[in-house]
């Protein structure tokens, strides 16, 4: 099924048309509404003028997590706070989260996008849709709400944490779609068999699942054990949300909503464009937003695109599987986390040493973060005797993660001079959980 | 009326602990009593020796997390119930023990713990005129 035939079966020539058209009007609004993006322009000798096709992209400046980072928090953002009407964060490596904000306008372009997802998991209105991301700052639990709505089918928002009461709704109420994280639904899953409820004992037909990698393997186990089809959704905040591409019912790659998310392949070390079919750092730029609209903003994941009609009969460009990431970014239960964030927090301590490793697990289907930190040998000698000094210690430490990271983290003291030490950044991280 | 204990904390990994008694063999420092308090990642090992105040300048040098702390040690007849008499007195007056260990000297009993009130501690065994031993009094035992 198809929800906006119009844009997703489009004419290619006939939408890039139109990205044409949208990319010169944004880069028409950012020049007179953004000085960063201006005095970028200026610098580079573009002018909004100089802007006619879609293929001129080329000519313009990238923009980097750093730039959000050091814009905090309102730089980067084009619309006057009067029209803006929601704002979303995510979690940024220096202590400083990304803000977003959406304007009426955005926020009803998200549910439009999220819409012609669900419809191509097939998803309509007599469906009935729990919706298990997280509700919040996150965009993923309100972003996948309005689409539900938007579409006409019946949202329960459960959000994330009790299982058992979840499970009992989905039983209970026939619920027929869901939206979580991979890794939820399998731990979903788990708690079904505890409570001894069967996949025939509920009725989901449809899962919608993202914000975390995962794997051919995962979607198997997840379809096996729930009794539906699972589809990926692939989205991120700085762009949107939730929404940015679909698979459809031939499961050949994700459709980029194109008309709003313009996606190109780069060189991550050249940062020159790559042909289709050629994996590299995946480049995002926004035609449409107008709370914080981003030119060709590199999103640090792996992947290939696709073009070609799709047996769906949409046009719109695939992307492929995420490879990976060109940094060290983790993604632990759908949030992401940086080892540098973790090091914050530790170099804050003055107890600590700045050496410390993260391990990542995954125990029941549930990503876990274990901390592993150097204590100085001088807090030790200051007369340390009894353990309660290193729970403390512990605590605090967990505490403070868990408001950085927005995750749970469990801390582990160990003594001065026993992690290995490394160069390579990504030493600082074991992750155990298995993707392939 | 106290004595030197050295409290090291060590990891739940083979080897951590032999790296610290090899430090102190090396220096001819015998210990007199040893103690493991563990939980699931790591655990506090409490020793008594014979030259406390160098030992721990030795494992300190050597990057071991250690410190130097001031135990009660009270010196009881060997014979059944002293201990039960001994703690007594300090459970009368409210104070907790954080931990204790006890071992044979020289025909008596060395009852060697902390409190969670060194001050009350004291006056306890001052008051009752309870046994104590010196550490140079341990130390000419070995």
């Amino acid at each position: 099924m198809i929800w906006n035939n119009n844009k997703e079966c489009m004419p290619r020539e006939q939408m890039r048309e139109l990205q044409g058209k949208r990319l010169h009007k944004i880069v028409d609004y950012l020049y007179h509404n953004v000085p960063f993006y201006r005095d970028k322009l200026q610098q580079m000798d573009i002018k909004p003028e100089d802007i006619t096709s879609i293929d001129d992209i080329v000519k313009l400046p990238f923009t980097t997590k750093q730039d959000l980072r050091d814009n905090y928090p309102f730089g980067l953002q084009a619309a006057p706070q009067s029209e803006v009407i929601r704002f979303h964060a995510s979690s940024g490596t220096t202590g400083n989260p990304t803000i977003v904000g959406y304007t009426r306008k955005d926020v009803g372009v998200w549910s439009e996008c999220m819409s012609r997802c669900l419809t191509a998991f097939g998803v309509t209105r007599d469906d009935l849709f729990s919706v298990a991301y997280g509700y919040g700052l996150f965009t993923g639990g309100l972003g996948v709400h309005y689409g539900v709505e938007n579409l006409g089918a019946a949202v329960l928002p459960t959000s994330t944490g009790n299982t058992e009461k979840h499970v009992r709704l989905l039983r209970d109420l026939h619920v027929t779609g869901i939206a979580c994280t991979p890794s939820y639904a399998l731990y979903l899953a788990e708690t079904m068999e505890k409570m001894g409820v069967t996949k025939d004992m509920i009725n989901l037909r449809v899962g919608a699942f993202g914000a975390e990698p995962w794997t051919e393997n995962m979607r198997k186990e997840i379809e096996s054990r729930l009794g539906l089809k699972g589809y990926n959704i692939y989205g991120l905040s700085e762009i949107m949300g939730p929404c940015v591409s679909y698979e459809c019912s031939e499961q050949n790659g994700s459709h980029v909503c194109e008309d709003h998310f313009f996606p190109e392949i780069v060189d991550p070390e050249t940062l020159e464009p790559l042909p289709y079919g050629q994996p590299g750092e995946l480049v995002f730029t926004t035609l449409t937003k107008e709370g914080m609209p981003l030119l060709r903003y590199r999103t640090r994941d792996l992947c290939t695109l696709y073009d070609g009609t799709c047996a769906c009969g949409r046009t719109s460009v695939r992307m492929g599987r995420i490879l990976g990431r060109t940094d060290d970014m983790l993604i632990i239960r759908g949030i992401n986390v940086f080892p540098s964030q973790v090091e914050s927090v530790i170099l804050s301590m003055p107890e600590c040493a700045p050496h410390f490793l993260l391990v990542v697990d995954r125990v029941d289907n549930l990503d876990t973060l274990t901390v592993q930190v150097e204590v100085r040998q001088e807090y030790f000698a200051q007369g340390f005797d009894t353990f309660e000094p290193i729970f403390k210690l512990e605590r605090e430490l967990a505490a403070k993660l868990r408001s950085v990271l927005s995750i749970n983290a469990k801390v582990q003291v160990k003594a001065p001079g026993t992690l290995e030490r490394s160069q390579g950044k990504s030493k600082f991280v074991i992750d155990n959980r298995i993707l392939k | 009326m106290t004595i030197h204990q050295l409290s090291i904390f060590l990891e739940n990994k083979s080897g951590t602990l032999v790296k610290v008694l090899n430090l102190l063999k090396q220096e001819g420092i015998q210990l007199i009593a040893s103690t493991i308090a563990d939980t699931a990642e790591y655990g506090i090992c409490r020793i008594i020796c014979s030259e406390p105040v160098r030992a721990y300048e030795v494992l300190k040098a050597a990057g071991v997390a250690v410190s130097l702390c001031e135990v009660f040690a009270l010196s009881l007849d060997d014979e059944p119930g002293r201990a039960a008499d001994a703690i007594a007195l300090f459970a009368e007056e409210g104070i907790s023990i954080a931990y204790l260990y006890s071992f044979l000297l020289g025909g008596k009993g060395v009852l060697v713990f902390r409190t969670d009130n060194a001050e009350k501690a004291r006056t306890v065994i001052e008051s009752n005129g309870l046994g104590i031993i010196a550490e140079k009094d341990l130390s000419k035992l070995v």
